[in-house]
């Protein structure tokens, strides 16, 4: 009786628990997911390191690689700050406090499982779409209950007006839905193998059509809310523009659905197609490059902070390569640049320049942001998160540039033709070409892996008092005057 | 900026935004997805394409589940330097049984679309087991435990059934003699025949030009 008094009495409070549990989460994955790479990346530089084992051989650890960095690392990450996120800028709890913790383990479980069955080649072997369809139906039913809590949260809000973050989480939402759904349409055999709906160059639209907006959606747009959330709050300035970061949002979503076949260019997918790709991939630039200023512009009159604060350098830096790499996509997606740089490493090296330099950095910039204020105390050591930021930008520029360096010498020597107009390489003169900058590739890799260590070292000892159960959930700030709140607000329960 | 009072109802009405936003993230896929599926020759296969023999059938289904796909492409390019490495350009019709479709992102390897009938079976079983004996500077794996495991005769006639649903034109006859066929078969076996039987359905003869070597 007595508690369920003072439980009215209670102001409604943030669900930081999930945001906690997502964190964590993000955290080993960031190191799991960089070991799987840097294993792969030693392979192609010494095959040895196959070691003869099915289940650790190159081909089997590469998608293990892309799937545990896009769904666990990045999943997690875009779950916990969507969660944070969503709370802080609806001034309400999170809708469904279970469904919430439910989404938690889901995730985790379903991204384990793949883990698991991808090198022991269980797996649809459609890139970033791995995993067979018992675990996709697992993915599906998360993802539904995902967006359930967040847009039931939105419904809950106390601010009318709804915040741009929470414009790009639900695009992010509502298009990685889609996407795995029409993706990962097939036919089973048993229980472990299956059969696409697709077939040929139709499947090779639908998977680029997913492929690439993984990418726009899972790997851009989530983490653009992200970016609009953090970015302001630690430069502690509004946004440099609010209109234009309305025109940017619907001009992306809209956009970047159509550039997926620039990933199909000279191949025997319709001509036709593959032009529409290319015209799409280049208006992209101006969404791109206009979110990125959008951010970079709002540190203007606290670029100071670049000297105190390592998230904001991380931030500041992400940003940069957000510009650079969508530079670079648009560019690359020309049809001219791309019959050089397709099957090349120039690929990766554009990948990664996304990956580490923007998905990789904004994220611990966020993490960096939003740990101190979830785990009730500021993080246990600023020196490591500047050995953090040094380690990850110079294993990411060796990364990047050893790629670069591959892919353009690679793409220049398979079309090398002599006087008589016959080729002047043999594709294996080209692969003993690249073995300096697979080396390189692995060393700049190992210190982004050093870099994940040395975060989730500092997260954990940052994490102390939350482990111990000693966090006092933090009270939501109820505008003033009170709206009348449709549905009511929730209790500190929750639901 | 007098329409802003348009935009601000979308920001402040969830169902509206929702409304805008799924009328912003389908456009793109309809527009060219769906008309690939009437496009002849995206889904009809061209002249001398078959669907897969039970052996080759499952060695495609070992090279998808060992990723072979993730250094070796089946996508000659429209492009001349391409096609003398590798041989005539790739058609839309010759993949209409690959499901999923292997053209590859990634050419850490040579591509494979032509690959059959260019080497022995003896070349291919000593390569897969013992990469570096053949090619001393290659960084393929070695695949050797493909050559202990056997092939299950009923799970690839299985497979044969559904994708017969999906729409590939096996006759009763070939899903009933797929059990002899697929006896006492290693997956090494079933890959060996999978590559050989790549690229033969082209109608001119594959040619091996100068430099298209892999040494």
């Amino acid at each position: 009786m007595e508690s369920s008094l003072q439980l009215k009495e209670l102001p409604e409070t943030y669900n930081d628990q999930v945001v906690r549990l997502f964190i964590l989460a993000a955290a080993v994955w960031g190191v799991g997911g960089t070991a799987l790479g840097v294993l792969a990346a030693s392979q192609l530089a010494w095959p040895v390191l196959n070691f003869d084992i099915s289940w650790l051989t190159f081909s089997r650890i590469r998608p293990n690689h892309t799937f545990a960095i896009i769904f666990a690392f990045g999943g997690s990450a875009l779950m916990g700050t969507c969660y944070y996120v969503v709370q802080r800028t609806c001034h309400t709890r999170l809708a469904f406090g279970k469904l919430a913790t439910f989404t938690f383990w889901g995730w985790q479980t379903a991204v384990f499982l793949a883990l698991a069955t991808i090198p022991f080649g269980i797996t649809q072997s459609k890139e970033y779409a791995e995993p067979e369809w018992p675990i996709d139906i697992l993915i599906a039913v998360v993802w539904v209950s995902f967006g359930v809590v967040f847009f039931g949260t939105l419904a809950r809000r106390r601010i009318q007006h709804i915040y741009v973050a929470n414009w790009y989480y639900a695009a992010f939402i509502v298009a990685v839905g889609l996407l795995h759904i029409v993706n990962n349409l097939v036919l089973p055999v048993t229980l472990t193998k299956s059969y696409p709906i697709y077939s040929g160059a139709v499947d090779a639209m639908v998977q680029w059509w997913y492929g690439h907006n993984a990418v726009a959606f899972f790997l851009t747009a989530g983490f653009l809310g992200m970016m609009y959330y953090f970015v302001p709050r630690q430069a502690q300035q509004p946004l440099w523009s609010y209109r234009f970061s309305i025109v940017n949002f619907w001009a992306l979503i809209s956009v970047y659905m159509w550039a997926g076949s620039h990933h199909l260019i000279y191949t025997s997918l319709p001509d036709w197609v593959q032009s529409v790709g290319m015209v799409f991939s280049i208006i992209l630039l101006v969404p791109s490059l206009g979110s990125a200023a959008n951010g970079l512009l709002t540190f203007n009159g606290s670029w100071d902070k670049l000297r105190t604060d390592p998230a904001v350098k991380f931030m500041v830096v992400a940003l940069v390569f957000y510009a650079a790499s969508t530079f670079e996509g648009s560019m690359l997606a020309i049809k001219s640049a791309n019959a050089l740089s397709h099957y090349t490493d120039w690929t990766v090296a554009h990948v990664h320049s996304g990956a580490i330099g923007w998905v990789a950095m904004i994220t611990i910039g966020s993490v960096y942001a939003m740990a101190p204020r979830a785990l009730g105390r500021p993080m246990h050591s600023v020196a490591a998160m500047n050995l953090h930021f040094w380690m990850h930008i110079i294993g990411l520029l060796m990364y990047v540039v050893a790629m670069w360096i591959s892919g353009i010498t690679a793409g220049k020597m398979w079309f090398a033709t002599d006087t008589n107009g016959q080729l002047v390489y043999s594709f294996m003169e080209s692969l003993r070409a690249m073995h300096p900058y697979y080396v390189i590739r692995f060393l700049g890799g190992t210190l982004v892996m050093g870099g994940m260590m040395v975060m989730a070292w500092n997260l954990w000892h940052t994490a102390a008092q939350a482990r111990a159960n000693l966090i006092t959930p933090i009270p939501i700030p109820v505008p003033v005057p009170e709206p009348d709140q449709v549905p009511p607000p929730l209790t500190v329960g929750g639901l | 900026m007098s329409n802003y009072k348009y935009i601000e109802a979308i920001e402040k009405n969830l169902g509206l935004f929702g409304m805008l936003l799924g009328i912003a993230l389908t456009l793109g896929g309809l527009a060219e997805i769906v008309p690939l599926f009437y496009q002849a020759h995206t889904v009809k296969a061209a002249e001398g394409v078959k669907p897969y023999a039970p052996l080759e059938l499952a060695g495609r289904d070992i090279y998808v589940s060992e990723g072979c796909y993730g250094c070796h492409s089946q996508q000659i390019r429209r492009l001349r330097a391409e096609v003398q490495r590798y041989g005539p350009f790739s058609r839309a019709g010759e993949s209409v049984y690959d499901r999923p479709f292997q053209w590859g992102s990634k050419r850490t390897g040579p591509d494979l679309s032509r690959i059959g009938g260019k080497y022995s079976d003896a070349w291919h079983r000593q390569h897969l087991l013992y990469p570096r004996s053949l090619v001393p500077d290659s960084n393929m794996p070695a695949y050797k435990w493909l050559d202990t495991t056997a092939i299950d005769p009923l799970d690839i006639q299985a497979r044969m059934k559904v994708l017969r649903i999906l729409g590939d034109p096996y006759s009763d006859a070939e899903i009933d003699g797929a059990l002899d066929v697929l006896q006492n078969k290693t997956e090494l076996d079933a890959l060996i025949a999978y590559l050989q039987g790549l690229g033969h359905a082209y109608p001119f003869k594959v040619e091996t030009l100068k430099g298209g070597s892999h040494e």
